[in-house]
């Protein structure tokens, strides 16, 4: 596998791992009624959606520069 | 003699030589942090209720530490794209990013989360001595909301002697929140901002104790895989660091204006070995901080 397909990998995890960040957040705030943890959830999935444009924006450039072939 | 396949691929394998020898060594990586992160698991597991600590690392520095890594996995791949299309000061920016960020995470690790961890003290109870400490353990609370046992008793130890010297007799300790006010329903939980050391100090005699640490590897089975995966995988960024700093450096700019798709190839490379690395992160952050 190359870099570039490594990163797209590496882009997939790191959204997996903000959605992750997010669900935990919102349970904690379940349990305790924490606004902090509300707060933390929405960042987490405003992330997480960075993350994905960021993955699709990579990929059509990588593919533009006929770096992905 | 020069060095064969380092740019055209071998017709054999079909690729050039150090990609096949990076993907080898990071299929070594695997193995090893895998063993460490099976250990680590089968370990919390299989620790009786009470005796896994939860709760004592940092979220908000930890998720900081996370976005760093994430940022510099951008940069080394725009680094390397930036020498793809022969643009030599794009990379040079870039990679320098990249750099800083892993500078930055060691720095965080090694100068602020570490040495908070190894100010801190906990000593452990033994069972028959509970009652007596249960002003700070609140064990009765701790079962009737059908929480884990409290077992330790921590804060900052002010008298830093008592652990080397056997004629003082106990422990005076400037206690965390939770063992200051244990009743406090806001203490059932970890708080996402870690709260400061109390001004309460409890003095807990050595014979009621099983065993009393600062947060070293010593404390617990907890302490022992984080700071062992944690080192771990710190040393790699280290080694990734010093890698990218050398690519940085004039002496890598000969080997552009010489052969620049060998350089390229030779990011390629160090790129996979920083994904990894990044990637492995991906998996202590939830294991260690959140879970």
């Amino acid at each position: 596998m190359s870099l570039k397909g490594f990163h797209i990998v590496f882009i997939i995890f790191s959204t997996l791992l903000a959605l992750g960040i997010g669900a935990w957040c919102i349970w904690v705030d379940l349990v305790e009624g924490a606004p902090i943890y509300l707060a933390g959830a929405i960042c987490s999935f405003v992330v997480a959606v960075a993350l994905v444009v960021y993955g699709v924006w990579f990929y059509r450039k990588m593919k533009r520069l006929r770096l992905i072939t | 003699m020069e060095i064969p396949y380092t740019v055209s691929t071998r017709p054999d394998t079909g690729l050039w030589n150090a990609k096949v020898g990076i993907w080898l060594f990071l299929a070594s990586e695997v193995m090893l942090f895998g063993g460490l992160f099976s250990a680590y698991i089968f370990l919390r597991l299989d620790a009786p209720p009470g005796m896994w600590p939860h709760g004592l690392l940092n979220v908000p520095v930890g998720t900081m530490n996370t976005a760093i890594l994430i940022l510099s996995s951008v940069t080394v791949v725009l680094a390397w794209a930036a020498l793809k299309m022969r643009r030599y000061r794009a990379y040079w920016w870039y990679m320098l990013a990249t750099i800083s960020c892993g500078v930055i995470f060691l720095t965080v690790k090694l100068a602020y989360e570490w040495p908070q961890k190894f100010e801190h003290f906990g000593a452990y109870i033994k069972p028959e001595a509970l009652g007596k400490y249960e002003q700070y353990l609140g064990n009765k609370h701790a079962a009737e909301k059908d929480l884990p046992p409290r077992l330790e008793i921590t804060g900052h130890l002010h008298n830093r002697a008592a652990l080397n010297d056997p004629n003082i007799k106990e422990y005076e300790v400037a206690l965390d929140p939770l063992n200051a006010d244990p009743t406090n329903p806001a203490m059932d939980r970890p708080h996402f901002f870690p709260l400061p050391v109390t001004d309460k100090i409890a003095k807990i005699e050595k014979e009621d104790v099983e065993r009393a640490t600062m947060f070293l590897p010593t404390h617990s089975a907890y302490f022992a895989s984080y700071f062992t995966i944690t080192g771990l995988h710190g040393m790699h960024v280290l080694g990734g660091v010093l890698v990218f700093i050398y690519m940085w450096l004039p002496v890598s700019k000969k080997l552009y204006q010489r052969n620049p798709e060998h350089l390229a190839n030779r990011v390629e490379v160090a790129g996979l070995f920083w994904h990894f690395v990044d990637l492995i992160w991906i998996f202590v952050f939830p294991l260690f901080y959140l879970l």
